[in-house]
């Protein structure tokens, strides 16, 4: 194929927080397709460009600080570069923060890969004082470096011009050789000689085997699965640790370190004493003590407010220019079954999803962006820590839940941010016990409306105090290493308009091409039961539960069912079932609190089934399912029976 | 009965964490004993150079006391760790029995008891924090590593990084914990010797805010307490 011979691969690797994904959307616009790597969990965003007649493919690969094994991000960012062998990587560093980064580019050297570097946030340098010879730094690294502005696009192009040069050069360019000092320099050369003679590296460079082998990374100790080079690693590691002192792991990063610092302060001058800048005063304000909770949860509930709001408003209009089709649809496919689970099952769902997205998922996302390119989104995480770690995770978990309580599926794919997976699954766990906008639906519709506000915070209250305790029996059963909050704080600044629209964009489209097709199809599902008659044999099936254990009427058996679809439609649908809007004349108010409790709690709807499948496996999307059905029924019925013992009827 | 100065020491240390003189009745009533020969004591550690007076509000221990009263605390926390975990004592007796003990360990048999009980954080009874040993190394990896006992001590007096001051800048001298997360804060730029400044901290055990090689990094209070920082001022 002459199509792909033309293709370049262009990898943007660097720290988290640099602006890679930026230059990614800047370079690919809306072509982003997010993909699973095979086998792997980890996402990888890759986007295609047309630039100077050449076909580019641009990956963009996690964030991360190091080619450890940390993390699976770092694991697999690693594996990527050295299998998947990309014609060039980008190596986007922050200007501001060069000496950590520069620890990261450190590494992709001794990857002896093709790179350029794009040092971005140079305007940000400038203006904070300091000044970065780009020409000297370029001479120590020994690969070209370009100044760029990500958001203002300054210098985008001439880092491609520069990135496809390198990737067309023959041979392939290589990285300046770096030197550690003498005593471990000749124990790397011995052991580099040693895997070069036995072929034993794959597709890795001898020298960063070797370096690896050194720092007893496991993931290249299995690779390599030769005892004698494992023996002699082991030997000259121990003979390293006791002329430093030190275990090996550091000694190494130390290195890297000290080897950051040179170049750094070689190339680099603070042209004024860095003076407290505006971003540390909003810093100062926002961390503190008193006002920053303050001020947090001003933010946060006017975030609500401002996204109900609009959405009550935004979705009242939407339904009403639906209904303007429903008729002509009906009139279009007929009245038979098949009509009816189109219509009534398939477009419905269809409908009903366009009517959640648009006005809730839209804002709250939106609201989201800026809270996050602002960088508070990090000052949240600080400020919740200490919360969190009641039950077991850390400040960063807040957000996946913040996004819980607009919608369960955008919080578990939210649950990325975490760094491990059993975080991420405690964290994905706890989040769709969150009560989304459907479970808001239901409560203020019934609790709210007939017993009073009161008895509906009471729920939200009795919900909180639940999602903490579960939350901490999954710290203590799950299995693996509790890990505490190491998270860098990214300076403030104004958020770009272009990427708040972009970002909120990526994640809208992507929440409906997950949610959209589920909803609809296990629409046209269940109105198929119905059709069918099904859907009373299993809601009769299920009675002794509804009825005898949370002393519900049966038919809302049926109504449970319905709403794994969405919760909401639970109230909607029981105002059909029953033949009256007015709730208060069927139901007791005992009935509508266990009602509104077990639906807040029984199951995470489809669409979040399929997000906790997307992000996990099939396996813990259905341990996570039934536990929540089980322990729903288990702790409506002792609710209902508390109550009753209380005085209600 | 008389307590020993060293109990003193342990408790002033124990009792002014905080950095807040105590007064001397308060420091009686605690320790069991009458006013009077708690302020004969504190004189006598006064002249010692381990405690220093301030008018009306008590006393408080010096740097120097501060590090004697760090080191019983330290040496009676493994103690008594080392008598409930391993010789499966009852929590009171296992405490008198290590108040007595505490006087008669060696610094050397203490670091080896440390080793030995897998250089525990928290006291296996009361879980009190157990203070830092002073011993060059800098990690828990690298002494259990060593198995030996090193001779030379600290220059500096440590401090967890939980207990500097805003604005406050130090230099790492070790991290308490595993592989993992040593390599992690590492790979963040935080190695020893790395030059560290407080920015800010989170109430009530929330984490702190650092800067590190010209990055800014927040941290949970339970890796920030448990990486060492060497002081100019223990207070």
């Amino acid at each position: 194929m002459s199509d792909a011979q033309d293709e370049l691969r262009i990898a943007l690797a660097g720290n988290a927080n640099v602006g890679k994904s930026v230059i990614f959307n800047e370079l690919t616009g809306l072509s982003q397709v997010i993909g699973n790597w095979p086998g792997k969990t980890v996402k990888k965003a890759t986007g295609t460009l047309f630039f100077e007649g050449r076909r580019l493919s641009i990956i963009d690969l996690p964030g991360i600080y190091s080619f450890s094994t940390f993390s699976e991000e770092e694991l697999v960012s690693r594996q990527y570069i050295a299998e998947e062998r990309p014609d060039v990587i980008v190596n986007v560093v922050d200007a501001t923060v060069l000496e950590r980064n520069l620890f990261f580019t450190l590494q992709l050297m001794e990857l002896e890969v093709p790179f350029v570097v794009a040092l971005n946030m140079y305007d940000i340098a400038k203006r904070t004082g300091i000044d970065i010879d780009v020409q000297r730094l370029s001479a120590e690294l020994g690969v070209p470096v370009i100044p760029t502005v990500a958001v203002k696009r300054v210098g985008l192009t001439e880092m491609l011009r520069a990135a496809i040069q390198v990737a067309l050069q023959r041979p392939p360019p290589r990285p300046r050789r770096l030197s550690y000092g003498p005593e471990i320099e000749s124990r790397v050369m011995l052991l580099t000689q040693m895997i070069k003679s036995k072929g034993r590296s794959g597709s890795y460079p001898p020298r960063w085997t070797a370096i690896k082998l050194l720092e007893r990374d496991s993931e290249v100790e299995t690779m390599v699965s030769d005892r004698a080079i494992l023996d002699e690693a082991a030997r000259l590691r121990s003979e390293i640790e006791s002329i430093h002192g030190e275990p090996i792991g550091t000694v190494i990063t130390s290195e890297r370190y000290t080897l950051a610092h040179r170049i750094c302060s070689t190339s680099l001058t603070f042209r004024e004493k860095p003076r407290p800048t505006l971003s540390g005063r909003i810093d100062s304000l926002t961390t503190h003590g008193l006002w920053g909770y303050v001020l947090m949860a001003l933010i946060t509930i006017g975030m609500f407010y401002a996204v109900f709001s609009f959405g009550k408003w935004a979705s009242g209009i939407l339904e009403s220019a639906l209904d303007l089709f429903r008729p002509l649809l009906q009139n279009l496919l007929g009245p038979g079954p098949v009509g009816k689970i189109l219509v009534e099952g398939l477009v419905e769902g269809l409908f009903a999803g366009i009517a959640i997205a648009i006005p809730f998922i839209l804002p709250f996302y939106l609201m989201l962006s800026v809270l996050e390119d602002s960088g508070y989104l990090a000052r949240i995480a600080f400020l919740m820590d200490a919360a969190m770690h009641r039950m077991g995770l850390h400040g960063k978990a807040f957000i996946p839940m913040l996004l819980g309580f607009g919608c369960n599926v955008p919080a578990v794919l939210g649950c990325r941010i975490m760094e491990t997976r059993r975080e991420r699954l405690i964290a994905a766990f706890v989040s769709t016990l969150v009560p989304c906008t459907a479970r808001t639906i239901v409560i203020l519709a019934l609790v709210g409306k007939y017993l009073g506000v009161t008895y509906a915070l009471s729920l939200y209250v009795i919900d909180i105090g639940i999602i903490f305790a579960l939350g901490r029996v999954a710290y203590k059963t799950l299995p693996g290493e509790p890990i505490g909050l190491i998270m860098e704080m990214p300076s403030y600044k104004k958020p770009s308009g272009r990427v708040i629209a972009r970002q909120t964009w990526f994640r809208v489209s992507g929440f409906v091409k997950l949610a959209f097709p589920i909803i609809a199809f296990a629409g046209a599902a269940i109105k198929a039961a119905e059709i069918a008659g099904v859907l009373n044999i299993l809601s009769d099936a299920i009675s002794p539960i509804t009825v005898g254990l949370l002393g519900l009427p049966s038919v809302v058996g049926v109504l449970l069912i319905v709403g794994i679809l969405r919760k909401e439609l639970t109230v909607l649908m029981l105002a059909t079932l029953l033949g009256t809007p007015h709730f208060d004349a069927v139901l007791s108010p005992l009935q509508m609190y266990i009602f509104a409790f077990v639906v807040m709690l029984y199951i995470p709807c489809v669409a979040t089934i399929a997000a906790l499948v997307e992000e996990f496996n099939w396996k813990d999307a259905a341990y996570v399912t039934i536990f929540e059905i089980v322990f729903a029924t288990a702790a409506g019925g002792l609710l209902y029976r508390i109550l009753l013992a209380l005085g209600w009827h | 009965m008389e307590e020993a100065p060293e109990e003193y020491l342990e408790a002033l240390y124990k009792l002014t964490r905080d950095g807040n003189p105590i007064k001397t009745t308060e420091l009686a009533k605690q320790l069991g004993v009458t006013a009077a020969s708690a302020t004969q004591m504190l004189q006598k550690l006064a002249k010692r150079g381990c405690v220093e007076y301030i008018p009306y509000r008590g006393a408080r221990l010096t740097q120097e006391g501060k590090s004697e009263g760090a080191k019983m605390t330290r040496k009676h926390r493994l103690l008594e760790t080392f008598l409930v975990s391993v010789l499966k004592m009852r929590g009171d007796k296992a405490h008198a029995q290590a108040c007595e003990l505490e006087h008669h360990l060696s610094d050397e048999a203490e670091e080896a008891l440390c080793r030995i009980l897998k250089h525990p954080e928290f006291c296996a009874d009361d879980k009190m924090p157990i203070p830092p040993c002073d011993s060059p190394f800098t990690s828990c990896a690298e002494c259990m590593a060593a198995g030996t006992h090193y001779e030379s001590k600290r220059e500096k007096p440590i401090k967890a990084l939980t207990f500097l001051k805003r604005g406050e800048s130090a230099k790492i001298a070790f991290i308490r914990a595993g592989r993992g997360a040593v390599q992690r804060l590492c790979d963040m730029g935080l190695t020893p010797g790395a030059q560290v400044r407080m920015v800010t901290s989170a109430p009530l055990k929330g984490p702190v805010e650092i800067e590190v090689r010209g990055s800014k990094l927040a941290i949970g209070w339970g890796i920030a307490s448990r990486i060492f920082v060497e002081a100019e001022s223990l207070v």
